[in-house]
């Protein structure tokens, strides 16, 4: 067990390690699970790589406002659909209607064509709206609002007079931020580890997200794309530089997953035992 | 849905007459899904034209079902079929074998701490993208001078490229995928484990079964409903065998045993612009994959009584 979560943990350590060592013991290999001739070097350099922040701050951009837009319109169409059949005439329509989406698509190229007709690309609502609509965590929020939120509380808050806007701002919405959090991080996540989108949609390199600018830079090791002169693409090219690349991108998930692990155990169950 | 039915002749029953506000919530949710998941879906019809941009979907010539007749004609094409199903297989089997038998042994390890501490380290890699597992193993992997190949020189191996040799390459997907998925699935059995009734292992003890006995008799047994769930439910992904993971690993050298439907789709569908073929590929996989959803929603429903919603 203890074999495992090494294996599970060294090529993590291993990139660290190299980003931490000096380039010449990285060219040549010397370095295993511990830094050689430890530097800052190729952090300071990321850091000052204006490639590099770009990108970081198009995918800072892009969580926070994919996570608004998501969870606005999720949240919404959650609390209409967590009514009952008698309750909300055609509820059993709009639930076929978003669980089709989880059922077929119309696959890559149409989907393609139809983000770029609408003049989305090279847009940072290329890469929000496409995905805001995910079926399966609308249905974990109806399903947390149904069996979370008293229905004595909201019945009298109809008597005194309440709407549906009132009882879904003041009565739902409070009292299911454990939820909201937990689905809001789902969608953190799923923000910032996107890069294909990013990579499609977008014809300008300056644009792309912090994930897609990595795919083309160390994965693909295409340096055509992203403006670069000779001088910074040596420094791109270097095998400590890109270690620190990765681990930078990698790094937002790394401190927040510990506490994400326990709010996805939950999710879990939530999406997996109900009845 | 376990809901208690609201009583009728309640006399405090909620009017609900009034149920504009409730569309409104739902409608701007809607317009999104119209336009950006079911728009693609009447793009479909360019599998069945020859698309031209210039003409659009009402310009474009009618060619039926000529796409698809290639695709089944064409060598490459069948084998990146075949690819796909080897790969997503492998995937499924492996998947499923791999963290139940890792779940089963950490379930009898009593240290809390450790146990959680080991259920976290193997849990990190599901959420780091497939674009930086791709950099590292790109990087721990390469033939020369790649740690691994390093270690394996230790005994003599000689380097192997193993992202790019048709041999090694379906090998290092599957382990790969095993590596970023294990901890996810670990969790979704552990979490089974636990309702497992106390009772029956004290009855099975006082019987004298022995720790193997009793997993075998009651922990497996307790957790074939779940088991059923993810193995119908990934029926429905036969077809996914992982785009951004082949896609952050796979190159030109592995294409014969490392191309999938969806690999192949983009190159032939965006790369080199070939919208009618690339649809028709496409629909062809979401055409399949949508009848294994339901047939996975089916049998799961029947068989442990999993549903949706």
């Amino acid at each position: 067990m203890i074999i495992v979560s090494f294996l599970c943990l060294f090529p993590l350590i291993h990139i660290l390690a190299v980003s931490l060592s000096g380039s010449a013991p990285a060219t040549a290999n010397i370095v295993g699970l511990w830094p050689v001739d430890f530097t800052i070097d190729a952090y300071e350099r990321t850091l000052a790589n204006e490639n590099f922040l770009r990108a970081l701050w198009v995918s800072v951009n892009r969580v926070v406002l994919g996570t608004i837009v998501s969870m606005g319109l999720l949240l919404c169409a959650a609390y209409a659909l967590s009514k009952s059949d008698r309750d909300f005439k055609g509820r059993k329509i709009y639930m076929w209607f978003f669980v089709f989406t989880m059922l077929f698509n119309g696959g890559l190229v149409p989907t393609y064509i139809v983000v770029t007709r609408l003049g989305l690309g090279d847009s940072i609502w290329a890469l929000v709206l496409p995905p805001a609509i995910n079926a399966f965590n609308m249905i974990l929020l109806l399903n947390f609002f149904r069996t979370s939120v008293p229905k004595s509380l909201e019945e009298s808050a109809f008597i005194d007079g309440a709407g549906h806007f009132k009882i879904f701002l003041k009565i739902y919405l409070p009292i299911s931020v454990p939820a909201i959090a937990t689905i809001s991080l789902f969608t953190m996540v799923f923000h910032w580890n996107s890069w294909f989108d990013g990579l499609i949609y977008n014809t300008n390199a300056a644009n792309y997200p912090l994930q897609t600018f990595l795919q083309t830079i160390v994965v693909q090791q295409d340096f055509s794309n992203v403006d670069v002169d000779a001088e910074m693409m040596r420094n791109l090219s270097q095998r400590t530089v890109q270690a620190a690349q990765i681990f930078i991108s990698a790094l937002p998930m790394l401190i927040v997953y510990p506490f994400l692990q326990r709010f996805f155990v939950k999710g879990i169950v939530l999406g997996a035992d109900k009845e | 849905m376990a809901k208690p039915k609201s009583k009728p002749s309640s006399p405090q029953r909620w009017d609900f007459k009034q149920t504009w506000p409730l569309h409104v919530l739902v409608w701007p949710a809607v317009i999104v899904a119209l336009v950006f998941q079911y728009g693609p879906m009447f793009g479909i019809v360019m599998a069945f034209q020859d698309y031209r941009p210039w003409l659009g979907f009402l310009g474009s010539e009618w060619v039926g079902f000529k796409h698809f007749i290639t695709m089944f004609e064409y060598d490459y094409a069948r084998q990146v079929i075949w690819n796909t199903l080897v790969i997503s297989v492998l995937k499924l089997v492996f998947g499923l074998i791999v963290p139940l038998a890792f779940a089963l042994l950490l379930n009898e390890v009593y240290h809390m701490k450790f146990k959680r501490t080991v259920q976290t380290i193997v849990y990190l890699p599901y959420f780091l993208s497939w674009v930086i597992l791709g950099g590292m193993l790109i990087d721990i992997l390469s033939p020369t001078g790649g740690i691994i190949n390093q270690f394996l020189g230790i005994f003599g191996i000689d380097p192997i490229f193993f992202l790019g040799s048709n041999d090694w390459f379906r090998t290092t997907v599957v382990i790969s995928d095993l590596w970023k998925e294990t901890g996810f699935n670990t969790i979704v059995f552990l979490a089974a484990i636990t309702v497992v009734n106390p009772n029956l292992y004290e009855a099975a003890v006082v019987d004298g079964a022995n720790r193997w006995k009793q997993t075998w008799h009651i922990t497996l047994p307790s957790m074939r409903p779940i088991i059923i769930v993810v193995a119908t439910l990934s029926l429905g992904n036969i077809l996914n065998a992982g785009f951004d993971q082949i896609f952050n690993l796979y190159n030109p050298l592995v294409y014969q045993t490392g191309d999938i439907i969806d690999t192949y789709v983009y190159r032939v569908g965006l790369v080199s612009g070939d919208f009618s073929y690339g649809t028709a590929v496409g629909l062809f996989k979401s055409f399949i994959g949508l009848i294994l959803i339901v047939l996975g929603y089916h049998l799961a429903y029947r068989y442990a009584n999993w549903r949706i919603f």
